[in-house]
């Protein structure tokens, strides 16, 4: 299963996926409708993607009294009906990392849908901070990063053990 | 009707009456001067008698963002400041990365026009388009950063901040505007001008989406712009790993990096304050201005030494070279400090490094009395440097004072103007005219004083395949440049997307975003136009062809060691060229069919 993942490390908080999303979904450039956002911390210059986890267990699809919101257990994706939203608005309380929104307007809850496969703000993120990759790959590239790593430490630890 | 790019609005606000109006754009300027630079030219030839004292009620300050801020167009979020410059009295424009554009036309307007003066220091909240004008005696005297974070304490935690530093309001002539506390419009002074307003700031946060005219063929633009930028070795991978800093060895390995206040162009230990040792030894992350897939910005910290702990953003190429070759020093750590310092102040980094090194010249063959300077001036001391900065900064003493005006005035107070490094008051930065031929040429006529970004012709001299050492061609290469800087910078994206794009691409953006007909001639035409409207204000402010100039010692001592030993730059050679390529008569002023041809007849 492709996710979206995100390295903050390596943004440099240019918000160009925030103008990549709201252009994909509402035909116009609005960081405010945007279902990515970047945290900006302009005391240390960090920069922090956040953005819908799909969750495993998504308590916004708990607390939806209309069954709005589902979990698709084959993509994988929360998936908003439109259709049966009320516009109560108990997902955005119950999110936990704030990533279901109202759009600027008030009216309307919008999220990530990751664009149906194909991720908007993966493509213009030049920094490589997103993602887009299948679990698997991801866990076995971190894997063999750090395994790297080890390999040297071990190469350093056997000298002069096992000359 | 505009059906894209633009917001429509003008914001204008009179400080001394406490006056807003709302005000719409108009079309055909527009059309003619894209935005940004060029529309606010165009508004300050309108409205203010380029005659006036700059630090006067009468001048103005117009922020101005382009059709392509807050888009998705690559580096689309420069912000320009646009004014008669405190430094020399020309045309000043300034202009910076960050976030504060796109936020700007967030909140409806384009541009904000600041008129008069206010009682008390004061600055502005701009929410969702409705304008507060708060008091700020509690912001006065705070440096930079400090301000930008109580300003969003006070208004709101994500709004995106303009303010000026102690030096701003201080009216030192070389003080910048800081945008989100580390984003400069650094050049011409422009932060004195905002300070003799009594305006310490300007908070924005907006709810207006930016649109554009055609979506798919914007799009189009945008992907194929943002792809031809990673394929560049510059804007796609050495700008993100070594910052604009990379160029340090490139520029000092020609022999063309000043040094020593320019008496060379070659710094022996350039390594040492170059952009791979600074990723070595201080970069934490890269960060990049709004929509920017370069991301050539720093975030760097000091780990040792007297600084150490020490944190912020930059330094960038032409503060490394400022505070380092141009003052001989070879210690990182000072001048990231000074760096550091100077964006705390509000001061221009190029204006305060070469200040510095020029008080240094002149302590050095002894034409500043002992009693002046409170402790040893010398080439090459990180500590002089520091201190120099702190005094400059706070204007403390009779050298403070007088560092604050930059190095002309300090040159020529101590009856040497002659060692001050500058065109038209204003210092030249990293690039020495002996061995770069048409980058002089650029100094020489960038209407608003010495300047690398009016025409960067290194682009082509350096990382290109000009020969840098000629004369022949270098007229042109100029005006090209110049005419298409003046349209980009219109625009509201970033310079450094040249290292990628040409006038084609940029057009391209332009055209899809705002839904006028421009192609690239068209696009280099409004870019020639906007030059001869700058061009136009400068001669009614009083300059004439003998401003046209460059330190005695670029044109007449040769540079003594390095590769580039023994040349000096021949001005002459090129300048007639320059006038009559541009349509000027000898005497540098546009002719009147030039004029005609412009559309610029009626500004006469």
């Amino acid at each position: 299963m492709k996710v979206l993942m995100l390295n903050p490390l390596k943004c440099t908080g240019c918000r160009a996926c925030e103008y990549a999303c709201s252009f994909k979904h509402e035909g116009i450039f609005n960081p405010l409708d945007s279902r990515i956002k970047i945290s900006t911390f302009l005391e240390d210059l960090s920069f922090v993607p956040s953005f819908c986890m799909q969750c495993e267990e998504p308590y916004c699809a708990e607390v939806c009294p209309t069954g709005a919101l589902t979990k698709n257990a084959e993509t994988g994706i929360v998936e908003l009906n439109k259709d049966r939203c009320i516009g109560c608005k108990q997902c955005v309380v119950a999110c936990p990392w704030g990533a279901i929104k109202l759009k600027h307007t008030g009216k309307e809850i919008i999220k990530c849908d990751n664009c149906g496969g194909d991720p908007e703000c993966v493509k213009v993120c030049a920094a490589k901070a997103l993602t887009f990759e299948e679990v698997e790959d991801a866990v076995a590239a971190k894997q063999k990063g750090v395994a790297a790593r080890y390999k040297e430490i071990a190469k350093e630890m056997a000298k002069g053990v096992n000359p | 009707m505009i059906s894209g790019g633009y917001q429509g609005k003008i914001l204008r606000v009179n400080l001394t009456n406490e006056d807003v109006k709302v005000e719409n754009i108009n079309e055909e300027w527009a059309k003619k001067y894209i935005g940004g630079r060029g529309y606010g030219t165009r508004i300050m030839l309108k409205e203010v008698d380029p005659n006036i004292d700059p630090l006067s009620e009468e001048n103005k300050v117009i922020i101005a963002t382009g059709p392509l801020d807050g888009t998705l167009a690559p580096s689309s979020g420069r912000v320009t400041v646009i004014t008669k410059g405190a430094l020399n009295g020309a045309i000043a424009c300034s202009n910076a990365g960050g976030h504060f554009g796109p936020a700007l036309k967030q909140t409806g307007y384009d541009m904000i026009i600041l008129e008069g003066k206010a009682k008390e220091p004061v600055y502005l909240w701009i929410n969702k388009g409705k304008v507060e004008i708060r008091y700020a005696k509690h912001l006065w005297k705070k440096p930079v950063d400090e301000t930008d974070k109580l300003m969003r304490e006070e208004t709101h935690p994500e709004a995106e901040t303009m303010a000026i530093g102690p030096a701003g309001e201080k009216l030192s002539l070389i003080a910048d505007v800081m945008f989100n506390g580390h984003r400069a419009s650094g050049r011409t002074g422009v932060g004195a001008v905002v300070g003799s307003k009594n305006l310490k700031g300007i908070a924005v946060r907006g709810n207006l989406g930016v649109n554009v005219a055609d979506s798919e063929k914007f799009m189009e633009a945008v992907y194929e712009t943002r792809d031809l930028l990673s394929k560049d070795s510059f804007s796609g991978g050495g700008a993100a790993l070594y910052g604009t800093a990379m160029l340090v060895n490139v520029i000092n390995s020609i022999g063309g990096f000043p040094t020593r206040n320019a008496q060379d162009a070659y710094f022996p230990e350039a390594e040492k304050i170059s952009g791979e040792t600074l990723r070595d030894k201080n970069l934490i992350r890269n960060a990049g201005c709004a929509e920017c897939p370069i991301g050539c910005g720093r975030v760097t910290e000091i780990r040792e030494g007297k600084y150490k702990g020490e944190h912020g953003a930059g330094p960038e190429y032409e503060s490394i070279w400022a505070f380092g070759a141009m003052c001989s020093i070879s210690d990182l750590n000072a001048v990231i400090m000074a760096n550091y310092l100077c964006d705390r102040y509000g001061l221009d980094t190029i204006s305060a490094g070469s200040t510095v090194a020029c008080a240094m010249d002149l302590y050095e063959n002894g034409f500043m009395p002992k009693d002046d300077v409170p402790f040893p001036l010398n080439f090459g001391s990180g500590d002089a440097l520091v201190e120099s900065i702190k005094l400059m900064g706070e204007q403390k003493g009779k050298l403070g004072k007088l560092l604050a005006q930059g190095s002309y005035r300090l040159a020529e107070h101590y009856g040497h103007p002659e060692l001050s490094m500058s065109v038209k008051k204003q210092e030249f930065p990293a690039y020495d005219p002996r061995a770069i031929k048409g980058i002089g040429l650029e100094y020489a006529t960038s209407n608003r004083g010495a300047c690398h970004v009016r025409g960067y012709t290194i682009a082509a001299e350096v990382l290109g395949k000009v020969d840098r050492l000629k004369y022949e061609g270098k007229a042109e290469l100029t005006k090209t440049f110049q005419d298409l800087t003046a349209a980009l910078d219109s625009t509201g994206i970033c310079l450094f997307t040249t290292f990628g794009l040409g006038g084609k691409d940029i057009a391209s953006l332009y055209s899809a975003a705002t839904g006028f007909k421009c192609d690239e001639k068209e696009f280099m035409k409004i870019g020639e136009r906007i030059w001869n409207l700058e061009k136009l204000f400068n001669l009614k402010a009083g300059f004439t062809r003998k401003d046209d100039t460059l330190p005695h010692r670029i044109l007449k001592e040769p540079i003594k060691t390095g590769p580039s030993r023994g040349e000096i730059e021949e001005l002459d050679k090129m300048l007639d060229d320059y006038y009559k390529i541009r349509g000027w008569g000898k005497d540098g002023v546009p002719t009147k069919e030039k004029l005609e041809e412009l559309e610029l007849s009626e500004l006469k």
